[in-house]
């Protein structure tokens, strides 16, 4: 007797949905995060374009942050406290401009020419790079790095598809 | 606080194997556009350091520029456009 009866027998489970790619969780969050920064009436006028872009940026940082899953990696961690900080500090300093995520060249000064100062440097870029040692941020920088040029891909195609 | 010990042969003093490093180093050195289109073997660990330092503060601006160009394809667009914009955002 066949143990499968046609009327009983229960229909498989559906096999589990492939894990998302990296570029498909960025993708969808920041996707979410700009339609909500399109939509904010606050933000749909003419002359914010400033503002939009400023609100844009910080949507692609905190959906980066957060797609690798936002507290499993040590640069998300410092990203996502460092946009939270500066957030509350928005509200009472309208004009503090230097975001900071963009450093200057700080370091020409130091002639040292040698591993130290290039982790210094990298130090500074990548978030969360000062409380680590060095192998520990090279790590964290390889995964930073992939992260960020996909989302760089991401808002590119964006970008693209949506230009006129 | 002078340490060289990514490029001395010595073992480390902290406890990190040589090997670990440059194992990490050359991961780094794959993700670089510009240190992978040259193919050479014999980039030093400053450089790439130094390469990557440039790559993300590249990103960083790339982020920058396609911010501003997002907010701007939302202010340029006419009103319906921006809408048909908008609906096809919320259904991805």
């Amino acid at each position: 007797m066949a143990p499968e009866d046609p009327v009983t027998v229960s229909p498989p489970p559906p096999p589990p949905p492939p894990t998302p790619s990296l570029k498909t969780k960025i993708a969808r969050r920041f996707v979410k995060s700009l339609a909500e920064v399109w939509t904010s009436r606050k933000l749909a006028t003419e002359g914010g374009v400033r503002k939009r872009a400023r609100r844009i940026k910080i949507a692609a940082y905190s959906s980066m942050a957060r797609a690798v899953g936002g507290s499993r990696r040590a640069w998300s961690r410092a990203l996502l406290a460092k946009l939270q900080g500066r957030a509350k500090r928005r509200c009472h300093l309208r004009s503090q401009r230097c975001l900071g995520l963009k450093r200057k060249r700080a370091g020409s000064r130091n002639m040292v020419r040698n591993e130290v100062s290039g982790s210094d440097k990298l130090r500074r870029l990548v978030p969360g790079g000062k409380a680590m040692d060095l192998c520990n941020l090279l790590e964290e920088t390889s995964h930073f790095v992939q992260c960020l040029a996909t989302q760089v891909k991401v808002m590119q195609s964006i970008a693209d598809r949506y230009s006129v | 606080m002078s340490s060289r010990r990514s490029r001395s042969r010595q073992s480390g003093s902290s406890g990190i194997s040589d090997d670990q490093i440059i194992d990490l180093v050359s991961k780094l050195q794959q993700l670089l556009p510009e240190i992978r289109n040259r193919r050479s073997d014999t980039v030093s660990a400053a450089k790439v350091l130094q390469e990557t330092c440039n790559y993300i503060r590249s990103l960083h601006r790339e982020v920058d520029d396609l911010s501003e160009r997002l907010s701007e394809l939302l202010a340029n667009s006419d009103s319906a456009q921006a809408a048909v914009i908008r609906n096809l955002l919320m259904q991805q």
